[in-house]
Formats: C-alpha cells, structure tokens, sequence
C-alpha cells in the first residue's frame, strides 16, 4: 500500500537530562547484575563444581540424592511446609473474614496485634515455645509426652510467624470483592451458605492461592524457626546452614540451596498470575462492601480472633517475661541481668548497635536506589531493553530465599579474583545483601506510587524546558513521600529481624542482633537470647510507631492539597 | 485573519509526510499538513484514527518513525521536547497536585534568568488572563474541573511559546462548562494570536472553534478545510459521514448524471466520476418541503413516519416512498405549521440536485 516503504528513519535527539537519565538506569542496571545476577550465576555454577573448582556436571546433586538423610529433608520440608500452609491460611481465612466482613468489636485492635509477629524474628516464637513446652515448660503437660523439638514446635513457631504474611493479603482480597454482588445474591433469595460458597469465596479464591504460596515459601525457606526448635527434624534450610557452616562443604549447600529455589521461583511464578488476575477482578465502578451486624456471627468471630490473638500475645509475653525473670521457671522474680549480653556469645550490645546501623543504612540507601530504579524505568522513553532488564532483575530476590543469597555472596565476593573482594566481611556487605534481599516488595510499591500519577508531568516539565531531575525533585519525590516511607520503614524492619541472608556473611565485628540471637541460643543462653529478640521487637515497635506518626504528618500536609 | 493569512508567506508548521508505526501497526501513514502562523487547528477524527499520535509527533514526545517536521522554517524531526518551543495542555490537565495553581503556573518561568519579580508579574498577569486572580495561593485538588483546565492552560503559555498544543482539553468536563471553556479558550487564542492544534473527537468543538479541520481517519488525513468547507463539500464519505449527521443512499451512476437505486432515480451534479456504484449523501437539512415544484428535478414522494420537536426545528423520519429508503430530515418549525405537517401523512420532498454529494463505492 505504501508507495515507499524505506523513507529514511527520524533518528530521535536526546536532550543532556534524557541523557543523565539513561547513564543513571544503566547504573541501576550495574548495580542490580553486581548484587542480584553474578552472586546467583556464581551459585548456580558452584553446584556443578567440585572443591577445587573443576566441572563435575550433576555429580554434586546424585551425591546428594544418594544421601538417605538429606533425601529425608526434601520430605520434611514439603511436609512441614503443607501442613504450615493449610493450618495458616485457614486461621488467617476466618481472621480476615472476622475483619473485613462482620462487625465484631475491637477490629483494630486484633489487626494490630495480628501483625505483631512481623515486628519479630523467627527465632522468636521459637524461643517462647521452648519455655512454654520445653524440659522446663509450664505447659509442656499439653503435649501428652511428645517433644517440643521437632515437627510441633516447628508447627507451632511457623505458624506464628507466617501468619500476618498470609492475613495481610487475604485481608485485602476481601476488602476488593463488590457490595453489589451481594445485594444481587440477595434479591435472588440465596441463603447465606451458598451465598458464601458462591459470593465469598470465589471472590477471594485468588487470594487463597497466593497466600497459600506465600506461606509454604515462607516455610521451606525459614530458618530460624527449624534451627532453634527443629531439634531431630532436618528441613532443607538447616541442612544449608550445616552443610556450609558445619562441614565447610560449599559445593553441597550450592546444591539444597538450587533445590530450595525450586519451590520459591514456583511460588512465584504463580503469584505473578494471580496478582494480574486480581487487578481485573474489581472493575472501577465497584462498590465496597459494607458489613451489617449480625449478632450471632460477629460474636462467634469475636471469640475465635481473641483466641488467636491471646495466642500471639502469650508467644511475644512468654518472650518477654522469660528476658525479665531472673531464673525461668523457678525463680520468677524481675531481673533485668539478661539484657546485659557482656557474659555471652552474639557480640552484646555492640550486636544491637550494628543492626541498628545496618538497618538505618539499609532503609537510606535501599529506598534511594529503589526508588530511583523505579523512577527511571517508568519514566525514560524509549531505551525498552534496559528498563526491562532493571525490572526483570528487580523481580528476582523475591524468588532467592535468604540463606540462598547469602550463601551466594560468599561465593561471589569471597573470591580473590572478585575485584568486590574488599567488602567482604563489612557492614556494606550486609547492607546491599539485605537491600537485594527485600528489594522486590519495595520496588513493586515504588511502582505502584509511580503509576498512579499522572504519565504526564515529565511531558509537561520538558515542553517548560525543565529539566527532568528538577520535575523528579519538585514534583514527583514529594507526591511519592508515603510510599517512601513505606518502603524505608519496610526495609528498616526487615534488616532488623532478618537472620537467614546475613548469617552467613556476618563478621565478628560487624555481627548483628538477630544473629546474636541465634548463636546465643546455639550456645543455651537462652534467656538472654530472648531478651535480644526482644530488643528488636522493641525496637522494630518503636520504628514503626515513628513512621504511623510521620505518615499521619504527610497525609494531613497533603491534605492541604487536596480539601478546600 | 487566518486566511489573509494562507497562501502568504511560508506556513509557520509543516508536517511532511510523517509516517509512524508500532510494529505492524501503521498509526500515521505518509501524513502532511500545513499551519499558518495565528491559526487554530483542529484534528477530528475517531478514537484510534492518528490524531494524538500526531499531536506528539509534533510535540517530540513520540516521534516519528519517517518524516519531517519544520516549526518556523527550522527541522524539529528528530528534536528532544525541551528544544522545541511549545506548550501543551493535556486531557488530564497534569497539574503538579503538590504546587500552588501559582508555582503551578510558574513551573517554567526561570526566576534565575528572569528574576522573581518578573515572574511573579508574569504570573499574576497569566493568573488575570484566565480569571482566576484570587486562586494562585491555592492547590489544583482545591479548584474545579474548569478551574484547573484554566491553569493548565496559563501554564502552558506562561513562556509565551510559538505553539499551543491542546490534546482533547475540554473532554474530561461536563456540559456547560464545556461550552463555556470553549468559547474562552478562542477569545484567548484570537487575542494573543498564538498558533494553535487541538485534537479533539467531538465535531461540534471542531467546528466552533477552529479556523480549519483536518480530518483524520486510520492514520491518514482525509481532508483539511475551513468548518464550512469540510460541512458543505466533504471531499469523502468518511467526511461526510464522520461531520454532522449525512443520508446516504448507495445507488448505481448511470450517463447523463442520473443515480439509480431500485426504484428511484435522482439527478445529481458528479463531475469527475464515470459511473458505475456511487453513494449518494444529502444532509437531513437539504431535504426541501416548501416551494418543491420550484426545485423541479428530483421531487418524490415519502412517508412521513415520525416527528421529533426540537424548538426551532422538527426532525423528521421520512420514508422515501420509490425504493423505500429511510432518511432523517429537518423541517423549519415554521414550514411544519405553515404546511401543516404531521406525523403519518404522505408528501412530496425535493433533493435539489446541488445539495447531493455523490462519492464512488469503488476504492
């Protein structure tokens, strides 16, 4: 149809800020193959290696599979994992539906409360579920004679720790469903079951799956949890720890850690599906769902989230008495003597300070570079194969379990050959591993924060012949100001409860409080132990605190902009 | 003013054959246009039809695939936006939510090249050119709908630029408002006389603001001409389809001018075309009821289904009766008393052979 196909091409002119922009992706770019891509490709060759670095194809994995013990772990850990899940997703299912879907009292409060656990390390739950049902146990009559060590207490602390995970998305799968279709079930006099089965949960049934996937990663992955409780019962993540710290075989943690991969990229791949199935599912024009009271119905959901939430609040107090009395459980009498940590393992104080440090550096640098990321690959025209290289790797930490990507920095920055040698064993380490770490989560909300403003502003700031930065600067860093806070308290959190990716490349001088931990426990201090988990509860408490009041300042400024 | 002022001089924009594609999908095809300097543009068409796609080519937001673009006799084609000198006025305003409408208008003043004072003249002066010298202390969030249009557009023209781009300004506004704006947004552009585009889907906004129409239909231009000429002589059935409401019958062209379809034969004016199947198009106004046998060619006969009272006018739903060929038609009020028209009776109507525009079926 055209007369002349090869009229020649407009070659598009950049201005010097497009090309600040492009130099600044490509650095981004850089950054992310130095933190995320080598480390894991190092990995993944280092299985196929043998100690002295020559190839050996698959032999490390048929040794591995010739190991009754280690095949034994496979087993666990899918076990361990499923039961985890369905016990979690069911409590957190009548939870979220309490929550969102029933005018019970006190909802507030049982949300703040179901959250609590994400304010600790795993190493927490487990630690109190050894004073309530260990040797000394007050409740170990409960048990009927079994071991807190083990497959319950592993139950019992994952439980724990995974529930907020799992409670947080159904929470808003069922905050998306559409008061009309209710109201269209009940013009057509469906009772409440089928209502329910019809309604309800098809409308969440995308939620169920994520969380579900959620939950059985978070399992096979966790660490804490298995170390400190686990006793007989080996899982992949412990078998990890112990190939790499234990017995110094690299090449035999390269192998669990490329199976532990397996499930969490799975996960995660199924996650990506589902979240672009929930986005269609509510239309613009919905309408939010109001709960009406229904006496019988809002106490029975009273009564059963009391009842998870004492639970969670007796794991955190029995932590928190156990750290302040001076002998559990014969001498009950308040005793701060834990919180000295001079007489124990883990590096005390200077423990605490560290992660503290490491935290702060991680929420600064973490969100800046985050950000910026984001930024460049919403708003740069053009250069498609960059921006979608930065966000491919941006999506991969999510599916590298902790231990995994510190056994993988080991492998990477430990090299001699490594120019990035000269990090090793510094608090930078610890801070790009835990950035890479939890670098997802916080680069999908910058995006989120970024697509919901206008496409326009740069346009607009270009046809002013403003410079790009100046329009990131003026415009959209303060409109973005909630969901940097988001993402910088998100990080802070993390860095401060992480125990799996750093526990392998920490430095006596730069050991961290969740690591302190976990060697004090190793070490049996365990009430001081329990008196450093503590500290990162407080800490993580008192963070988060600061930051609902920082939000609260920005949202009433913001305000401003938006009421007459 | 605008057509003193074609055919003088060199035109101020020169689109030439600009082509733009998205893999397969050819947006623009081989497209060209000129703009004089003061004029006001507008480019019609359907959604998908290249208007926007254009309008950022012209911007340097998208550009072209081929093709080149001249802006006051200097080749923008390939030029980043910030060298180009135009301001913009998006659909959705994208005003900076977290600016005050006056640091909102002074976005692209520079007080380092200026000085402040100059830019808060300039401000206040842009601020009392669209009528809002009470609300530069205010956020966008906190004005309305009209309100911030406004802004944009004293935004977009605060460095005094060459070009006024206007990409579907009014659509995201209810009626009145609409209506209104339109009106302001000419005055303002015939005071400061700046050349101006404006995409747009709305053909009665084409019509009453702009000084010429480009048509546009799949990525091509289908005709450029002043509102009267694109209303009166479409060059096109896409044109006469696509502005105002057209009748079309599609007959057979025989020799001697004489359009046949079925039962009914219209003499028509169609210079240019041999024959062979045509459609004939004729707007519901040029169907003439008073004083028919004065119009002697092309009288029939029709029923008259259904009239629908409009004020100064009824639309008629006629059925011609040779051929049964349903048309809309509008009668003067006046004609309807006068003749005492009324729903349901059989009567004669002419179709002046001047009115019908006749286009070839044949591509």
């Amino acid at each position: 149809m055209t007369a002349v196909p090869s009229a020649p091409v407009v070659r598009r002119r950049l201005a010097a800020d497009e090309w600040m922009m492009r130099g600044a992706v490509l650095a981004v770019a850089g950054a992310l193959i130095l933190g995320v891509g080598l480390p894991l490709y190092t990995m993944l060759s280092k299985s196929i290696e043998d100690k002295n670095g020559a190839l050996v194809g698959f032999a490390n994995y048929a040794k591995y599979f010739e190991t009754p013990a280690l095949r034994q772990s496979i087993a666990n850990s899918i076990t361990i994992s499923a039961a985890v899940m369905v016990i979690t997703v069911g409590l957190a299912f009548v939870f979220a539906y309490g929550l969102t879907r029933s005018c019970m009292p006190a909802k507030g409060l049982f949300k703040a409360i179901a959250l609590v656990p994400l304010l600790a390390p795993s190493l927490l739950p487990a630690i109190a579920l050894i004073y309530l049902f260990g040797k000394q146990g007050l409740l170990k009559g409960a048990l009927f004679g079994q071991e807190i060590y083990g497959p319950i207490g592993m139950l019992l602390g994952e439980v724990f720790y995974c529930f907020p995970h799992a409670l947080i998305i159904l929470v808003t799968a069922f905050s998306l469903s559409d008061q009309r279709l209710y109201e269209a079930a009940q013009s057509l006099r469906a009772s409440s079951l089928r209502t329910f089965l019809t309604v309800t949960v098809p409308g969440v049934r995308y939620g169920l799956i994520s969380s579900a996937f959620v939950v059985f990663t978070l399992v096979i992955t966790d660490f804490g949890v298995p170390k400190v409780v686990g006793g007989w019962y080996n899982v992949l993540a412990t078998d990890i720890y112990k190939q790499v710290i234990g017995q110094q075989n690299f090449q035999m943690g390269a192998v669990v850690s490329v199976l532990l991969i397996i499930p969490a990229v799975f996960a995660f791949g199924v996650n990506q599906i589902v979240r672009r199935r929930q986005v269609a599912l509510l239309s613009a024009r919905a309408v939010a769902f109001q709960p009406k009271p229904s006496a019988m119905r809002d106490w029975c959901l009273f009564g059963f989230s009391a009842l998870v939430a004492f639970c969670i609040m007796a794991i955190l107090a029995t932590a928190a008495a156990a750290s302040f009395v001076k002998f559990w459980p014969y001498n009950l009498s308040t005793w701060l003597g834990h919180y000295d940590f001079s007489n124990t393992d883990g590096g005390g104080w200077r423990a605490y300070r560290n992660s503290i440090e490491m935290s702060a550096w991680t929420a600064l640098f973490g969100t800046a570079i985050v950000f910026v990321g984001a930024y460049l690959t919403e708003k740069i025209r053009g250069f498609a194969a960059v921006r979608a290289a930065v966000h491919f790797l941006a999506m991969i930490p999510m599916a590298v379990p902790g231990l995994v990507l510190g056994l993988a920095y080991i492998f990477f920055f430990n090299s001699p050959a490594n120019p990035l040698n000269f990090l090793y064993h510094t608090m930078a380490i610890l801070v790009i591993c835990t950035i890479v770490h939890f670098y997802t989560v916080a680069h999908l909300t910058a995006v989120t924060a970024l697509k919901q403003m206008d496409p326009e502003f740069e346009a607009v700031g270009a046809s002013l012949k403003v410079p790009a930065y100046v329009t990131f600067w003026r415009v959209s860093l303060p409109i973005a100001m909630p969901a940097l806070l988001d993402i910088s308290i998100y990080l802070f959190v993390n860095a401060m409860t992480t125990v799996s990716a750093v526990v392998f490349i920490y430095a006596p001088a730069t050991a961290l409080a969740s690591v302190a931990v976990l060697n004090m426990d190793d070490a049996g201090d365990t009430a001081p132990a329990a008196a450093m988990a503590m500290m990162i509860v407080y800490t993580s408490a008192t963070v988060r605190v600061l930051h609902w009041l920082a939000t609260r300042r920005i949202a009433r400024r913001s305000t401003a902009w938006q009421r007459r | 003013m605008a057509d003193r002022a074609r055919g003088r001089g060199a035109p101020y924009l020169r689109v030439i054959d600009v082509s733009k594609r998205y893999g397969d999908f050819e947006a623009l095809k081989n497209v060209s246009l000129d703009v004089w300097e003061g004029e006001f543009v507008c480019f019609l068409g359907p959604s998908g039809c290249g208007k926007t796609t254009l309008l950022r080519a012209i911007a340097g937001l998208d550009v072209q695939t081929s093709g080149r673009i001249e802006q006051g006799g200097q080749d923008i084609s390939g030029l980043p936006v910030s060298q180009r000198d135009f301001g913009i006025v998006f659909q959705s305003y994208a005003l900076f939510p977290n600016l005050t409408v006056a640091a909102n208008i002074g976005y692209g003043l520079s007080p380092r090249r200026m000085g402040r004072a100059a830019v808060e003249r300039r401000v206040a002066e842009l601020l009392d050119m669209v009528g809002l010298s009470d609300s530069g202390a205010k956020y966008p969030g906190q004005l309305s709908g009209g309100e911030q249009q406004r802004v944009a557009l004293a935004r977009a023209l605060a460095p005094s630029p060459g070009l006024l781009l206007l990409d579907e300004p009014l659509s995201a506004l209810d009626a009145r408002v609409r209506l209104h704006l339109r009106q302001q947004i000419k005055a303002l552009q015939r005071r400061l006389g700046v050349t101006t585009i404006m995409v747009t889907h709305d053909q009665e906004e084409a019509l009453t603001m702009a000084d010429r129409i480009a048509v546009m239909s799949q990525g091509k231009v289908e005709q450029i001409g002043t509102p009267n000429e694109i209303y009166q002589r479409p060059s096109g059935r896409f044109v006469a389809d696509f502005v105002g409401t057209m009748n079309v019958i599609e007959a057979e062209l025989l020799a001697g001018g004489l359009a046949r379809a079925g039962a009914l034969e219209l003499r028509c004016e169609a210079p240019g075309l041999a024959g062979g199947p045509v459609a004939v198009c004729f707007r519901p106004e040029d169907i003439i009821v008073r004083n028919i046998e004065s119009h002697g060619a092309n009288v029939v006969a029709a029923e008259l289904n259904d009239l629908e009272f409009f004020g100064s006018y009824y639309r008629a739903r006629l059925t011609i009766t040779p051929g049964s060929f349903p048309v809309l038609a509008e009668f003067s009020t006046n004609a309807v008393v006068d003749l005492g028209i009324r729903a349901g009776q059989s009567i004669k109507v002419a179709l002046p052979p001047s009115r019908l525009r006749v286009f070839s079926r044949q591509q």
